[in-house]
């Protein structure tokens, strides 16, 4: 672990990446705790889910990190050498700051960019709160604070970054499952970390990044045990743009159909006498 | 909980509790009564069955400027064409009033949506055309001062003859009225239709026709019922909207994808149900009736109107809603198969 006055050694201009191990998370939700108070995000109450240990429930405008409690089926050799033991994963969710974003593409006022670390960066001083990103995100990830008005999702610590400081969850994260770095690295290393996953007899092991998409790959990658839906990511996720171009087609021709009734009917049915 | 229920629990920790002072160890999974903690994350379930996506955070404001903004942007189209083709130049200034007067209130509604209102001209920083929320700012605010500008000079017309100003006023008013008229009865389907709710999405090709044609449809009823029954041109717009209104119903009806169950299921689907029979089916009825009526026609005309518009405001409202439901299926964001769907609880 670096010490609290490691500089990185990452520059602005640089593409940096989390990569979320579930393999080695313990459920701990140091990180959830390190987000609000670096962030100073209001806290989420005392509500209880009632249908899994996970009281987060979900990301939201005051839930940048959520860490998951995968409770699965009995299966024995996993999470544990009893078959009586349910499988007991923990996966630490986030913004994918994805590379090419819903969100951003949707924001009509500018206040969504991309960073000079490759992050997508909400600016709640220009954000206006139409909530038009929260239906353009393809992971349910930006949400409206009905309160403030305004929508709230991961920074990536883009302030921390510029000082050369790691973001705050994967810097309190006690066993390096959230892992920051160069994207390029952190690719390099959820590979070897599959080799060595699968090598050990975790033939489930696999990484998720949706590079097969129009999402075009996420900047924020997970490894996971077992079929992505189980984490709620989604298999397929899709920017809502490439829904556009059949959009505006339409609205097109039926705009210039509107424009054709309008002409003739009032050409010839328009005049008296 | 019953009294059988939590004497068993009681007598099950009472045995758990001889069998470890017995054997040192407890052999058997502990209580796990029905609803108890402790369910499945699964392929089949995904995670808790708890969804993925966000539900829109609109308020009831946006169907009612998606009502609103279709019927100004036709009867912008409608007031800048009509008294050029015909006789019908009461129509034609009622429609450009109308237009003026539904842009402002259009622009109202959207800044009374906004999380902070204040911040509305933020909208107009930049101009993205990967965003229909961005082109539609742009859209509204054009069309509104088109629309001021035609009405300006209607009213400069009136107090002086001849004027160049008001001359030069209408040209530049009706030209942007049509031009913009265009995209502005119709671009609110494309604005939710280009989003991750799978309900929209899945009609994103019908949305913009379906929400234009019921905006033309909303301006003729309106103009309808300010006094303009006897237009034969109206009821023929009236007839073209509601013929494709029952077209695009029926090819709902049609349509048998899974994304669709909140249009034909629960509330909303009454809602959409209702908003198609509205605008649809009935409007044809009363506008073929009253051309064959030897009297009463205005009646007939009139309530015609009175379904076009309830109609196109169901529709609005019906299809927001819709959405709200859809966002919250956990199953099509995950790909999970229908028949997939196990028991949550299942031991």
């Amino acid at each position: 672990m670096s010490g609290a006055t490691d500089h990185t050694g990452i520059q602005p201009g640089e593409v940096t990446a989390f990569l979320t191990d579930s393999t080695l998370c313990i459920g701990c939700k140091a990180c959830e705790v390190a987000c609000k108070e670096w962030n100073g995000i209001s806290a989420d109450g005392y509500d209880f889910t009632g249908w899994s240990y996970d009281n987060t429930a979900a990301l939201g405008h005051s839930t940048w990190r959520h860490v998951k409690f995968v409770e699965g089926h009995i299966t024995p050799g996993i999470g544990g050498n009893s078959a009586q033991q349910l499988s007991w994963e923990f996966s630490s969710d986030v913004c994918k700051h994805c590379e090419v974003a819903g969100c951003l593409e949707a924001c009509p006022t500018g206040s969504l960019v991309r960073t000079e670390f490759g992050s997508v960066l909400l600016q709640p001083d220009i954000c206006n709160g139409c909530s038009y990103c929260v239906i353009s995100c393809p992971f349910g990830v930006v949400q409206k604070n009905e309160d403030d008005g305004r929508a709230f999702k991961c920074t990536f610590c883009t302030d921390r970054q510029k000082g050369g400081l790691m973001p705050a969850c994967a810097k309190a994260c006690p066993t390096e499952s959230i892992k920051f770095g160069r994207l390029d690295d952190l690719q390099v290393e959820a590979q070897v970390r599959l080799a060595t996953l699968q090598a050990r007899g975790m033939s489930d092991a696999q990484i998720y990044d949706p590079t097969e998409t129009s999402v075009k790959g996420i900047h924020a990658m997970f490894i996971i045990r077992g079929e992505a839906e189980t984490y709620n990511l989604p298999p397929k996720p899709e920017v809502p743009t490439i829904y556009l171009k059949d959009a505006w087609k339409s609205a097109a021709f039926e705009a210039v159909a509107m424009v054709g009734a309008v002409v003739a009917s009032f050409f010839f049915l328009g005049r008296k006498g | 909980m019953s009294e059988a229920e939590s004497s068993f629990r009681e007598n099950r920790l009472d045995e758990i509790r001889r069998e470890a002072s017995q054997f040192g160890t407890v052999q058997q999974p502990g209580i796990r009564a029905a609803g108890s903690p402790l369910p499945k994350a699964s392929p089949q379930t995904g995670y808790y069955q708890q969804h993925l996506l966000k539900e829109p955070q609109w308020t009831p404001l946006v169907p009612l400027y998606f009502f609103v903004g279709g019927a100004s942007g036709s009867l912008g189209v409608i007031g800048s064409l009509a008294d050029l083709l015909g006789d019908n130049d009461e129509l034609a200034r009622k429609a450009r009033h109308m237009a003026t007067a539904g842009s402002a209130i259009s622009s109202v509604l959207l800044i009374a949506d906004l999380g902070r209102p204040s911040r509305f001209l933020n909208m107009l920083r930049i101009f993205k055309p990967q965003s229909a929320m961005s082109i539609g700012s742009w859209v509204l605010s054009g069309f509104s001062a088109f629309a001021a500008a035609s009405t300006l000079a209607d009213i400069l017309d009136r107090q002086v003859d001849g004027s160049p100003i008001a001359t030069f006023l209408r040209t530049v008013g009706r030209t942007g009225c049509t031009v913009l008229g265009m995209p502005f009865h119709n671009y609110t389907g494309v604005l939710i239709g280009a989003t991750a709710i799978p309900l929209w999405n899945n009609r994103v090709r019908s949305l913009p026709r379906e929400f234009g044609m019921s905006g033309l449809q909303s301006a003729v009823s309106l103009l309808e019922l300010v006094g303009e029954t006897d237009s034969n041109a109206l009821n023929a717009l009236g007839l073209v909207a509601a013929a494709f209104e029952t077209w695009e119903g029926l090819d709902l009806l049609r349509t048998h994808d899974r994304e669709l169950a909140p249009t034909k299921e629960g509330f909303t689907g009454a809602l959409i149900q209702t908003a198609g029979l509205l605008s649809g089916p009935l409007p044809i009825a009363l506008r073929v009736a009253s051309l064959f009526a030897s009297r009463r026609k205005r009646r007939l005309r009139q309530a015609a109107a009175i379904s076009g518009i309830i109609g196109s405001l169901c529709l609005r409202y019906g299809w927001v809603a819709a959405g709200t439901v859809s966002a919250r299926n956990w199953k099509i964001p995950l790909n999970i198969p229908d028949a997939a769907d196990v028991q949550l609880q299942e031991s």
